[in-house]
């Protein structure tokens, strides 16, 4: 297989790369880069005038649904779901039924993903046995397995001394915890944001405070027991704050905000929309203005998509009944292009480093770069096409999306990965087959 | 006069014409409601369906007398919440009643919302009758009815709400009514019962009911919901009763024009003092009673009427 592109914009913060230019790809090994590249014998050529190749996304927050519920998203689909949205590589969450506290779960969901792609499914295992928050889960034995970090997201591990335990025990393997901080005793019934918008909507609210103490108090944590910390989904900013001065005491902390956080507010919920409905809530203005200049300072290592699918017949519901999440793998670059980029709140290449190597740094891989002789692992997308978001044409079986019907701008177009060069984006949605190799 | 809406979800942002529409024509059909035989045809070949999912005496009966006034075909169903797994959901069960050919439905349900959640998934004229702590505003409308009979009209009236605003879906519908029609409107409650925000909404905010209610038109209490006691809002009913309680001290505060008013069901000795809630300030059964000409203007205006017409009958 041999796979020029041409006149592209070639962008890798993680290796500096940053300029117009061809990038030719063999046998899946990136092979050259340069200005113009002269190659002869058979070669698939592609015009890359206004595209930008990036190394493929890591998405460090989805949850697949499969083992469980398998109604909402398998793993098949999950992994479709992220090939269409630029991503070669995601970090799953172990809220399956039954969860991912063992080494033979886990390894069931890494050897299933192989089976359907070549989109790299790293999972997280659970840090308590059965997600319970009672007993540690068997670190050594999930690590063993193929799990990258571990985590009770969904919940919070309730119990500060066995949290304590969890990241001193997780040091020998160097294994991040990542923690979805929420105080229960102060969220509980809770399903938006607490304030003049859950007033006026007799919706029970849901405090910043329930966040950000959850996030003080791991934060503590990670610096008594000297483990490694990532904060999932910050949604407020004084959570991000807290995040903050930990990175400047030199905690070993990192952490993660979702696109719609950085897109959406509270206000947006006065129809009662129940996918805009989502734990931590969609915060007011302040709070997604001081997590997008959070993301540009670097404040915020990633942004991962906290991709949650759920059933029609799920969400379709009064707004109390209906359960937490969005989808986010399918949306996520154009949505954060056109919220973001376009009205000039973060570079393209600032993106790019929180969806590449920024990502990668959290759980400690190497994540894809652009340079000769690196396995090829691209996206190519194009930042200025616009499309209409159409849930019926997503991969996945969920329809749960808070961008139904808006235009955004930013289409993935490709990615190349494991050797084979696969159109994806969302005009794939016309096609049965995808994704469809073009060659191989 | 027409109201341009299909639905009466709540009272935010419904305008102070639309509530006065509703308001006159609830007046014509007092006067029908005082007559010898007091029904009228308007509504024949109509079917209401109030689908109670929360127990209710006084609003369902209400609603069932205003619709058989109008002679609609009234059904009423109570109806369990179907929070777990086995039931059937919300919107099979009003899909089912649509199927059927409803014209009206009338809906109470404990979440916040979900009379919109309806009225967005079916073709029929929806009435929120109290959906979760979020709006109720028929019993609003009475409320703004009752004191535009007393007062003649409600520009700067002064009206004190007291009790736990947070939870109170009649709170939230008397407040844009309330503001709609040029009233000063105080809330008055302990910190715990207080939402968040809610200055910003336009009410004056006080944890002092002496000094809230000195001069004021209207003290209007809402019911203490006993069912809270297990979420740390107060330490006692009894504190409560010492210090937000309306005793005959308290409404002698009012303005010598004043009264006090209350949604029903009373905790006597809670939130009102027994010789309160029956004195002659009270106006609690007026309201009982106009509720029932008020629904049958909302009622009548949603299907299309006009107020003349019904002034006609
Ligand atoms: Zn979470």
């Amino acid at each position: 297989m041999r796979w020029l592109i041409r006149g592209a914009h070639l962008l890798d913060p993680g290796s500096g790369l940053d300029r117009t230019g061809d990038l030719l790809v063999e046998e899946g090994v990136i092979a050259r880069i340069g200005g113009e590249i002269r190659v002869d014998g058979e070669v698939e050529e592609v015009a890359g005038k206004g595209l930008v190749v990036t190394p493929s996304f890591l998405d460090l927050h989805v949850h697949l649904r499969e083992p469980g519920k398998e109604y909402a998203e398998t793993i098949e689909s999950g992994v479709l779901g992220a090939l269409a949205g630029g991503f070669g590589g995601l970090v799953c969450m172990p809220n399956t039924t039954p969860p991912l506290d063992t080494n033979a779960s886990v390894r069931f969901v890494v050897e299933e993903a192989r089976r359907c792609s070549p989109v790299d499914v790293m999972p997280a295992g659970a840090i308590t046995k059965g997600r319970s928050g009672e007993k540690l889960a068997e670190f050594g034995d999930l690590v063993d397995g193929g799990a990258v970090a571990v985590t009770d997201d969904g919940d919070t591990v309730a119990d500060s001394g066995l949290m304590r335990r969890a990241l001193e025990y997780a040091r020998q393997f160097d294994l991040p915890v990542f923690t979805h901080p929420e105080d229960k005793n102060l969220s509980r019934g809770g399903v938006i944001h607490e304030g003049v918008v859950s007033t006026r909507l007799g919706l029970k609210g849901i405090p910043a405070a329930a966040e950000e103490i959850g996030i003080a108090r791991d934060i503590r944590l990670a610096e008594l027991t000297g483990g490694r910390l990532h904060v999932q989904h910050v949604s407020t900013a004084r959570g991000a704050q807290l995040v903050r001065h930990a990175k400047e005491k030199g905690l070993r902390v990192t952490a993660e905000t979702a696109p719609h956080y950085l897109a959406l507010t509270d206000e947006s919920l006065a129809g009662y929309d129940t996918n805009r409905k989502m734990n931590p809530p969609l915060r007011p203005a302040a709070d997604r203005d001081a997590l997008r200049e959070a993301l540009r300072e670097g404040v915020l290592d990633a942004v991962a998509t906290d991709h949650a699918p759920h059933a029609p017949h799920e969400k379709d519901r009064e707004f109390d009944a209906a359960p937490f999440g969005v989808l986010g793998l399918e949306t996520a670059l154009a949505v954060l292009i056109t919220h973001l980029v376009r009205p000039g709140h973060l570079s393209l290449e600032t993106l790019v480093e929180r969806m590449t190597c920024g990502p990668a740094s959290v759980i400690g891989v190497a994540g894809g770069r652009i340079v000769e002789g690196a396995e090829a692992r691209l996206t190519v997308f194009d930042p200025e096409a616009s499309w209409v978001v159409d849930p019926n044409r997503f991969r996945s079986p969920s329809r749960n999306t808070p961008f139904a019907g808006e235009r955004l701008r930013g289409e993935v177009r490709t990615v190349v990965i494991g050797g084979r060069v696969i159109a994806v984006g969302p005009r794939c949605g016309d096609n049965p087959d995808f994704p469809a190799p073009l060659s191989s | 006069m027409k109201l341009a809406r299909k639905h009466l979800l709540g009272l935010e942002g419904v305008s102070r014409s639309e509530i006065e529409t509703i308001l006159n024509a609830a007046e014509s059909f007092k006067e029908i409601l005082d007559r010898k035989i007091p029904k009228v045809p308007t509504l024949r070949g109509k079917t209401a369906v109030n689908l109670f999912f929360e127990p209710s005496t006084r609003t369902r009966v209400s609603f069932e007398l205003a619709e058989k006034r109008l002679s609609a075909d009234s059904i009423s169903v109570a109806a369990k919440t179907s929070s777990s797994v086995k039931g059937e959901s919300l919107i099979d069960t009003v899909k089912n009643l649509e199927a059927m050919k409803i014209d009206f439905l009338i809906v109470r349900h404990e979440a916040a919302g979900a009379a919109h959640f309806l009225a967005s998934r079916i073709d029929v004229s929806v009435i929120n009758a109290g959906d979760g702590c979020h709006e109720h505003p028929t019993q609003a409308l009475l409320d703004l009815f009752t004191m535009r009979q007393r007062f003649g009209g409600l520009d700067g009236l002064k009206v004190v709400i007291i009790g736990d605003i947070a939870h109170s879906r009649v709170a939230r519908s008397n407040l844009w009514g309330l503001k709609a029609l040029g009233a000063n409107v105080t809330i008055c409650a302990p910190p715990t019962f207080l939402p968040p925000g809610i200055e910003n909404l336009g009410a004056e905010v006080s944890t002092d009911l002496d000094d809230a209610i000195d001069g004021a038109d209207v003290a209007m209490v809402l019911r203490i919901q006993k069912e809270r006691q297990g979420e740390h809002l107060l330490p006692s009913f009894r504190e409560y009763a010492r210090l937000f309680g309306l005793n005959g001290k308290r409404a002698a505060r009012l303005k010598k024009t004043g009264f006090i008013m209350h949604p029903g069901p009373m905790n006597r000795g809670v939130e009102i003092a027994p010789e309160v809630a029956d004195g002659p300030r009270s106006v609690i059964l007026d309201q009982v009673t106009n509720g029932v000409a008020l629904r049958m203007a909302v009622l009548y205006l949603l299907s299309g009427g006009e107020i003349d017409d019904a002034m006609a009958h």
